[in-house]
């Protein structure tokens, strides 16, 4: 696959290339257009989402929280709306994140970058920091300059005003990343009045200095050093793959073009470095695609104004894909194919996984059972020569209102219980003994079980717990352990 | 000294201004971060050495001016650990032993408690979990020498048996064969009658003459009908479960020797709490009457 503009493609054997580059600092221009107008509302609505979802409330009843999204780290519990998760049910977080992953693999070999172009956090706090600097310090030859000329107060003020804007926006991050652990108002109230633990401080410190860091000072070297994205979706990314794209064809040979000169026998490129100005990343998309493009688009938009004022046709630069490029050079063109064999399989594995994540949420039950067999000893023999084994067991009962299981032994004729927690003598263990358990908590009680036959080394039998009040039910599969036979 | 400014005609690199056999060391500092890192770290140890016990003299060492240990260290957090707890303590301190059973919040300290303490001082001889050992009684089960109430397990717990504390239990199974009260042939007829009590077959006409020699010799302890009795500590020899092995030889040797396990008397070694929740745990391991 030629992704390599024909003229650019640099000699690297006669060249030393050092492991190690300084970092050139990139001075992004403005941009206007279609592109640059969906990034800002893709920016505000993911901004107002992070800044927002924390104050949303959400009613669970008297002494539950009643906040919408809440992970509840001391209490381990996660609320997201109506849903409550336990810390057994963590799956689902890996599975909310295999979801993103599949969704993220389906997505970039469809239209290439978009997540990193669009939405990732880098990129949208990036932007941000990079509108702040702009108010303050001017677009990028006013900003290029301020940096050569030396320190003078007016440079001071400005570099001051700068970062303390930057670091009042990292502040408001990190604030409300703890609000997804707090409740939002709680917090808040406590963090201003100095009156919050010190693990909040830490982490709200933690992301306000990332935020500045990475957002402010590393920007796109986040992209191109630190983060393992950009460097394996190349394993996604197909030459029907809309990337941003340099058409070649059109644009080469490139050179400066004065008014009146005639277009033919020439390229509309006019090496004007429109494209090169406004990137974020600091790259020239004319080089083609390269791991530091993060599909943003912002060239498009660049190159598009310039073409409008040469009244030459748009789409210099564009989402076009690989595959059409080289058919364009030829003087054909292809049609974008959405359905490809990685597509459909993307596609199917996202499907399958939405759908057994949906059914386990739609089958999900508010009681659990987990029993540990006590090993020390594993049983013991009393005087009228029947077996005992204790047990501990837990009932879970995550519905809001206590409830109270029956707890009965199957499979195990003639056996009796008794549980610690309980008054009651010893009883036919298939009778049902009552425990209650209080709402949303887990009730833990010590059963001793007594058989009177040999049930030799290992008899296999049923702990199950039916709740009184609504039949809900749950069963473990135990094992009764005796001498050998 | 390298020569200011002299500089490798290959490289054009700076060199040290060493020279050996006309071959010049190239001048390669130290990366600018590593060194900073580096004199951080050697102000950090100055700091360090100065704040923390750190220089061994001849005898001792300097402590350092914070006064740090580790051992002191951990005494702090027990002393918190102690002072979180002392409230329940102190309720488990003042509460009897039914009132601590029949409250969920004390009984689970209790036996968690307990469970430690267990693990410290009991599991030598009584085994984890209570499960004994021959001569050392199965705590995990029903069967009780010296009975298996909150009241009774504390008591023993609290005073041991056969020991120079007062009021630990007291008495001693004569020694019929080694003394001369039995013959060899009774206590062979005695044994096959004492282990038929607990379902073993034996010869008939043994265990006829042993019945009789048991209502003569045995019975004042072991009860008429062999179901023991705690206060003198005899055991339930119609149980199926038995202290030192329920085989024929050990039976015998059981009778003719005669045995006397002792414990420990606690309350000098335990503080009244560790012991409440001692009797607690013990009680809770499923032979709790």
């Amino acid at each position: 696959m030629d992704m390599q503009s024909p003229d650019q493609s640099p000699d690297t054997s006669s060249r030393e290339i050092p492991f190690f580059a300084t970092r050139r600092k990139v001075y992004p221009r403005r941009v206007k257009g279609p592109i640059r107008r969906i990034k800002w509302a893709v920016l505000a609505v993911c901004l107002a989402v992070y800044y927002l979802a924390p104050w949303l409330r959400w009613d669970r009843g008297i002494g539950r929280p009643d906040q919408a999204f809440l992970i509840d780290m001391p209490a381990r519990r996660a609320y997201f709306l109506g849903l409550e998760i336990w810390p057994q049910e963590v799956y689902y977080i890996a599975g909310l994140l295999i979801l993103g992953a599949v969704g993220l693999f389906c997505v970039t070999s469809l239209f290439g970058r978009l997540w990193c172009g669009f939405t990732c956090p880098q990129t949208v706090w990036t932007d941000l920091f990079m509108w702040a600097e702009r108010l303050i310090e001017g677009d990028r030859m006013a900003r290029v300059r301020l940096d050569q000329q030396s320190w003078s107060s007016e440079k001071l003020a400005k570099k001051a005003a700068k970062h303390a804007v930057w670091l009042v926006i990292a502040a408001l991050t990190g604030g409300a990343w703890i609000m997804y652990f707090n409740d939002a108002p709680t917090v808040t109230w406590q963090v201003a009045t100095l009156q919050a633990s010190t693990t909040v401080y830490f982490f709200f410190g933690l992301f306000t200095a990332t935020t500045y860091l990475l957002a402010g000072w590393a920007r796109e070297q986040v992209c191109t050093y630190m983060c393992p994205w950009p460097r394996f979706q190349s394993a996604m990314v197909d030459e029907d793959t809309l990337t941003v794209t340099y058409r070649g064809w059109r644009g080469e040979p490139r050179g400066r073009h004065h008014k009146g000169e005639s277009w033919e026998g020439r390229g509309d490129c006019v090496d004007c470095h429109a494209c090169v100005a406004v990137c974020p990343t600091g790259i020239d998309i004319r080089d083609g695609l390269q791991l530091e493009c993060i599909g943003c688009g912002l060239c498009i938009d660049a190159c598009n104004e310039i073409m409008d004022n040469l009244q030459r046709p748009r789409q210099l630069i564009a989402f076009d894909t690989a595959a059409n490029r080289i058919a364009q050079e030829r003087g054909s063109s292809v049609r974008l194919r959405l359905i490809r064999p990685r597509t459909l399989i993307y596609s199917v594995v996202l499907i399958a996984l939405t759908g057994a994540m949906l059914a386990t949420l739609l089958t999900r039950t508010t009681a659990g059972i987990a029993v540990l067999a006590d090993r020390s000893p594993l049983f013991v023999r009393l005087s009228d020569g029947s077996i005992s084994n204790n047990f501990t067991i837990k009932l879970q009962n995550k519905a809001a209102m206590p409830r109270t299981f029956e707890l009965v032994v199957q499979g195990l004729p003639g056996a009796t219980i008794q549980i610690e927690e309980d008054e009651r003598p010893f009883m036919d263990a298939d009778l049902g003994v009552p425990l209650k358990v209080k709402g949303d908590s887990i009730g833990t009680f010590h059963a001793h079980l007594h058989v009177r036959q040999t049930t030799g080394a290992e008899a296999p039998f049923v702990f199950e717990a039916r709740a009184q009040e609504d039949g809900e039910t749950v069963r473990y599969r135990a094992t009764f352990r005796g001498p050998a036979q | 000294m390298p020569t200011k400014g002299e500089k490798d005609a290959v490289t054009g690199r700076e060199t040290t201004g060493h020279e050996w056999d006309g071959i010049r060391e190239l001048n390669t500092p130290l990366p600018r971060w590593w060194l900073y890192v580096f004199y951080a770290s050697i102000a950090f140890a100055v700091g360090y050495g100065v704040l923390y016990p750190s220089v061994p003299w001849l005898h001792g060492h300097f402590a350092g001016l914070l006064g740090y240990t580790n051992r002191n260290a951990v005494a702090e957090e027990m002393a918190a650990v102690a002072q979180r707890q002392a409230p329940i303590i102190e309720r488990i301190r003042t509460s009897d032993l039914t009132a601590i059973r029949s409250d969920p919040q004390l009984f689970a300290f209790a036996v968690a408690g307990g469970k430690a303490a267990f693990a410290d001082n009991c599991v030598p001889c009584h085994r984890a979990g209570g499960a004994g050992a021959p001569g050392f009684p199965t705590l995990a089960a029903d069967r009780w020498l010296w009975g298996g109430t909150l009241e009774t397990i504390h008591q023993t717990i609290s005073h041991g048996v056969r020991n120079d504390d007062p009021d630990s239990h007291q008495s001693a199974m004569p020694r019929f064969g080694l003394d001369g009260m039995l013959t060899a042939a009774q206590i062979s007829d005695v044994a096959d009658y004492v282990r038929s009590l607990s379902g073993h077959a034996g010869p008939a006409g043994a265990i006829e003459r042993g019945a009789k020699i048991f209502a003569e010799n045995c019975a004042l302890c072991h009860g008429e009908t062999g179901k023991g009795n705690r206060d003198v500590g005899a055991p339930d020899l119609t149980a199926k479960i038995s202290l030192y092995g329920s085989d024929r030889a050990t039976v015998v040797d059981v009778i003719t020797r005669a045995r006397a396990g002792s414990m420990p008397s606690w309350s000098r070694r335990l503080d009244p709490v560790t012991i409440k929740m001692l009797t607690m745990y013990v009680h809770s391991l499923g032979g709790g009457e």
